[in-house]
């Protein structure tokens, strides 16, 4: 990964910062340059621009969004996915629970891509609901995060809740409204060996669920 | 609005370059009051923190100071756009409008089907409003609000096909539109008046609205502090009290009644008027907090240090712009 975050990423980050007025609350812990993986609600294009520049500079050029292959690697969407913000591609299953050999393979495949890309220093961004929803509910969580957490079990896994970017640009506008909104962060987890894989996924979306009330102001 | 421009420039070229030639010594006077009490309120405050014994007094002087500071940046926007002229003051309102109902629409919970709408009230219907204050068209600009965008809103979230809470969601955006937009525009609008033998001095009029319910806020802040007791609604806002009203509302006047000169009001008239203006201010200081407390939120932002938001600031402006037009240009305009 380079020292230094493309000119238009950083471009994209002051804009969805200026569009969204948004206001970083570190509730849970400190920003840090240990690795770690940080995991949101997802309900908008700007959730990723805007969490990524609720990160401070030093931490921006360091850390790396997961998107989903079959929508972010064609054209434009390409060019910022992997050009302008390094992401890492991965390959999303239809169905959660077709569980045949063949799948079970692909899954850990992916993990290990994931692993690899993160490598000593790297943190992720990942939005383990797998799709944008319409911003009303969480939606159950995908195992990819607790394969990965699993994978690299001294990674801090951050849970943050992104409040009304779903209602500045919700799925499917072009437009945004220009309403103010909120990052929280929230206190790491971290995988604990006995866990089953509902249980940890849960525990996750529970953790993200939490920051969603809103605070003392 | 970009095709209005030129139009916009042209309305408002002439107003603008007398204006800026003239440069109303007495504006230049007025703000020179502003300096002298903003320098009082901050020598005040420095004493107040040295004498300061005990956690609670410290954080409420610390507040005080912090609200001292953000009134000389107030201040200073509100001079410097003074002294552009008419279309300075106009984009100064219009923004402030449009942060007030970026508060506004944050707070209150608008659904998906409301977003194209919200569109509508940000990007077209707020800019045209103040477009129709920059070419002085009347008419035009009493209606366009309570009467066009009233109807136009529920239709528009209508169109979206989302029914749930309808008559709520388009109830709060016309509320919001109406408070952070029409009412506000009221302000700018003493600028379109043509009052015979003042023309070109309407700025003073805009300065007479500001800083009459400014010191009224102010007031009614200080006396509650010092010697408030009874509180008002306790429901609705633990921090106002009878005293601080009757205080406020009282000296405000006082000071509304002594700056009759700068006024085409007579004293007596300038004295009522600004009583209605204190009074209307103190109504929407009420009005918005009941919104507050509903939401279960103190303040509707945190824009301005010490105060809170944008919304928070110009509440009772919201409330005593219209009436104070509407005074000025039933008294004044023939």
């Amino acid at each position: 990964m380079k020292a230094k975050p493309h000119p238009l990423a950083i471009a994209v980050a002051l804009l969805a910062r200026a569009i969204s007025g948004v206001e970083v609350r570190w509730a849970g812990c400190r920003p840090d340059a240990r690795q770690r993986i940080y995991f949101a609600n997802h309900a908008s294009h700007l959730d990723f621009a805007v969490l990524w520049s609720a990160l401070p500079p030093e931490l921006r050029s360091r850390t790396r969004p997961v998107a989903a292959e079959d929508y972010w690697d064609r054209g434009l969407r390409a060019y910022f996915a992997q050009t302008v913000f390094h992401a890492v591609l991965v390959r999303r299953r239809a169905q959660e629970e077709q569980a045949d050999e063949e799948a079970l393979a692909e899954s850990r495949k992916q993990i290990e891509c994931l692993a690899t890309a993160m490598g000593h220093a790297d943190s992720l961004i990942l939005f383990p609901e797998g799709t944008r929803g319409t911003g009303e509910t969480i939606a159950p969580f995908r195992s990819g995060l607790y394969y990965l957490a699993r994978r690299k079990p001294e990674v801090e896994l951050v849970p943050a809740y992104l409040r009304d970017l779903s209602r500045i640009l919700p799925k499917g506008e072009v437009l945004p409204v220009p309403l103010m909104s909120c990052v929280t962060f929230g206190e790491p987890l971290h995988f604990d060996g006995c866990e089953t894989k509902a249980a940890f996924l849960d525990r996750a979306r529970a953790a993200v669920q939490a920051l969603s009330c809103r605070g003392p102001q | 609005m970009t095709a209005g421009w030129p139009m916009l420039k042209a309305s408002l070229g002439g107003a603008t370059t007398r204006f800026a030639r003239t440069h109303d010594p007495v504006l230049l006077f007025l703000f020179g009051g502003v300096l002298a009490i903003l320098i009082l309120a901050s020598a005040i405050g420095l004493l107040l923190q040295r004498t300061a014994i005990g956690d609670r007094a410290r954080s409420t002087i610390d507040n005080l100071l912090a609200r001292t500071r953000s009134w000389w940046k107030m201040c200073a926007i509100f001079a410097l756009t003074m002294f552009m002229g008419p279309a300075g003051s106009l984009l100064l309102f219009a923004l402030l409008s449009l942060l007030a109902m970026r508060e506004y629409m944050t707070l209150i919970p608008t659904r998906p089907g409301d977003h194209r709408t919200l569109l509508w009230t940000f990007f077209i219907i707020t800019p045209f409003q103040y477009y129709l204050v920059a070419i002085r068209w009347y008419g035009f600009f009493v209606i366009m609000i309570p009467a066009i965008a009233f109807l136009f809103i529920p239709l528009r979230i209508a169109v979206s096909g989302e029914t749930r809470h309808f008559l709520e969601r388009a109830a709060k955006i016309q509320f919001g539109i109406m408070i952070c937009v029409y009412c506000l525009s009221y302000a700018p609008a003493l600028l379109m008046l043509r009052i015979p033998g003042f023309e070109s001095r309407n700025a003073r009029l805009l300065f007479f609205l500001v800083v009459v319910t400014q010191i009224s806020d102010v007031l009614k802040y200080v006396f509650g502090k010092i010697f408030g007791r009874h509180r008002i609604v306790p429901r609705v806002s633990p921090s106002k009290t009878w005293e601080g009203f009757i205080g406020g509302v009282l000296t405000a006047t006082a000071a509304g009644a002594a700056l009759w000169r700068i006024t085409p009001f007579k004293p007596l008239e300038a004295a009522w008027v600004s009583l209605l203006v204190a009074l209307l201010g103190a109504a929407g200081g009420l009005v918005m907090s009941a919104i507050k407390r509903d939401a279960e939120v103190k303040d509707f932002g945190g824009m301005i240090e010490g105060h809170g938001g944008v919304l928070d600031r110009i509440d009772s402006l919201c409330f005593a712009a219209p009436a104070f037009f509407h005074v000025a240009r039933y008294l004044l305009v023939p």
